[in-house]
């Protein structure tokens, strides 16, 4: 069901973990559902992302993405992580199954998230960033089901 | 490979296999056909048909063979909706039936029935007190299962049956986990229905039945030829109603000293799990449940990754997470039982065979506390849980 490199992100999840004193923090999602995600960056005085960690609580998509999400913004400056989409992510762990695709939306808000917070610990504002749902299943409708 | 989803599916036992063999390819002929060959097929079906029968209770005409438990299900319920219909509309049942029977009744509901799904308690046991209130005059059919297929509790079906039968409503019950596991008898419990199927208790798949009490006006679902006594047409799954007659009186030969030994290891399973992993609870009832259920929710992870690392290292089981369900919401046993959504997404079912041994079950505790470990080491919600300690 899954592809060998959501395997590997799953199995051998990287930059699990927390930063003391972070940048910027987002958690999203909600465990009613399933799947929290909550990534902590680390950005330095040129607003290049110089470390990220995460912590998840959800299935190996969610795990696996939140893995995928953080080595794509590693390095790069904060314009360049929002540019990070959902797509990017599951392009990079060679797709996702369809169910799962909301996973790679909550790695996106993940990100999002924390930049936000960052952004608004250090009174700036991130062109095209805006102020993140505080639950990704928001405004999604649920499937009706069918007897 | 440690099998421990047999509430999913079993092996079909070698001597099962065996006796449906001759089945294929020499005594292939139509039960139906006037000719001594096809006589053999005939005489085949009518042995199982005995010998299930007898492991009931039941007469050999009260067993009709089905293509498996949900067929039997959907026949039951919805025959019966038909031919009591002048009767009344209502039906009860309860809120942690297998979906063959919620989403039957919820069909139902849409074609002018109206159905009560009774609560059930924290262990997972319907309320009786409930369910006699629930009674109309208009009701003509409680169906509640024997026993549940996620935590394994054992309803008080005896209880049920005798309410039933003082209100002269037909009672059917969804015994797929629950025969071949427990003893059943139709009459001192008072079932008039009963669904099964074969590949939960060593069978082949692909053939259940419904027992029928003689007497119940249900006719026929699937429509055609005239088997089964014109209740149930399409030529006889000769090998599968073979093996499931192998399997049935196998079951029922080595019940006692089988059940004795999978609810000693059930129970050690679930003792050490309970004690060795903490934040971790036994779902459904200590005592009250299938020889060879244990059901465990694990708080701050999630089933589905749960699994998969599981399969990593051999194990197979099952979960309620909605991850594993493909919608949002976890399963509906968990959440009937009062389980907050998060701990029910931590579910896990591990359910035995009489194959299982000790040092199996001691080698997946192991894993499951390495396993928990990892999974909550990355999980925010033990982060929280951490920080507010």
């Amino acid at each position: 069901m899954y592809s060998d490199k959501v395997m590997d992100h799953f199995q051998n999840p990287r930059n699990v973990g927390e930063i003391e004193n972070a940048s910027g923090v987002g958690t999203v999602g909600n465990a009613k559902c399933g799947d929290i995600m909550r990534i902590y960056l680390d950005i330095d005085e040129n607003q290049i992302i110089q470390d990220v960690k995460f912590k998840t609580f959800g299935c190996g998509a969610a795990i696996a993405t939140s893995s995928m999400a953080t080595e794509l913004v590693k390095g790069k400056n904060i314009h360049e992580a929002l540019q990070v989409t959902n797509k990017a992510v599951m392009e990079a762990l060679d797709g996702l199954p369809p169910v799962k695709v909301h996973c790679s939306l909550l790695a996106e808000e993940a990100i999002h998230a924390a930049l936000w917070d960052y952004a608004e610990k250090h009174g700036i504002k991130i062109e095209g960033l805006e102020k993140p749902k505080s639950d990704i299943h928001e405004g999604e409708e649920e499937e009706s089901e069918e007897y | 490979m440690i099998y421990l989803d047999n509430a999913a599916t079993t092996k079909t036992a070698p001597e099962v296999v065996e006796a449906m063999l001759p089945y294929f390819s020499e005594l292939y002929g139509n039960p139906s056909s006037v000719y001594q060959f096809s006589q053999k097929s005939k005489e085949a079906i009518a042995a199982s048909r005995e010998t299930i029968a007898g492991a009931l209770g039941a007469k050999p005409e009260e067993i009709y063979f089905t293509a498996g438990g949900t067929e039997a299900d959907n026949w039951a319920i919805k025959a019966t909706a038909e031919a009591y219909r002048a009767k009344g509309n209502h039906i009860i049942t309860s809120k942690i039936e297998h979906h063959a029977v919620l989403h039957t009744c919820q069909w139902l509901e849409k074609h002018g029935f109206e159905v009560t799904y009774l609560d059930v308690d924290e262990s997972g046991i319907v309320k009786l007190d409930q369910l006699k209130r629930a009674v109309r005059p208009e009701t003509i059919l409680i169906s509640i299962m024997f026993a549940n297929n996620e935590i394994g509790t054992i309803q008080p079906v005896k209880e049920i049956g005798q309410i039933a039968r003082e209100h002269g409503i037909l009672f059917h019950t969804d015994a797929v986990q629950a025969f071949g596991q427990i003893p059943i008898q139709v009459d001192e419990l008072g079932i008039d229905m009963l669904s099964s199927s074969g590949h939960k208790l060593n069978g082949p798949k692909g053939i259940g039945f419904l027992y029928i009490r003689k007497g119940v006006k249900i006719r026929s679902f699937i429509h055609g030829g005239a088997q089964e006594r014109k209740r149930r047409a399409g030529t006889e799954n000769v090998p599968g109603i073979v093996g499931y007659g192998a399997a049935v009186e196998r079951a029922v030969r080595t019940m006692e000293e089988r059940t004795e030994k999978e609810r000693r290891l059930r129970d050690h399973l679930i003792d050490r799990v309970l004690q060795e992993v903490p934040y971790t609870r036994l779902n459904g009832h200590r005592t009250r449940r299938l020889p060879n259920n244990a059901n465990f929710s694990f708080q701050f992870v999630e089933g589905e990754s749960l699994l998969i690392m599981l399969d990593m290292e051999g194990i197979c089981g099952s979960s309620g997470s909605a991850c594993t369900s493909g919608s949002l919401d976890p399963s509906h046993v968990l959440l009937a039982i009062g389980l907050p959504h998060e701990i029910a997404h931590g579910s896990l079912r591990l359910t035995l065979s009489e194959e299982t041994t000790e040092e199996e079950l001691d080698y997946v505790v192991e894993t499951i506390k390495k396993i928990v470990e990892k999974l909550r080491g990355m999980s925010p919600l033990y982060e929280d849980f951490v920080r507010r300690q």
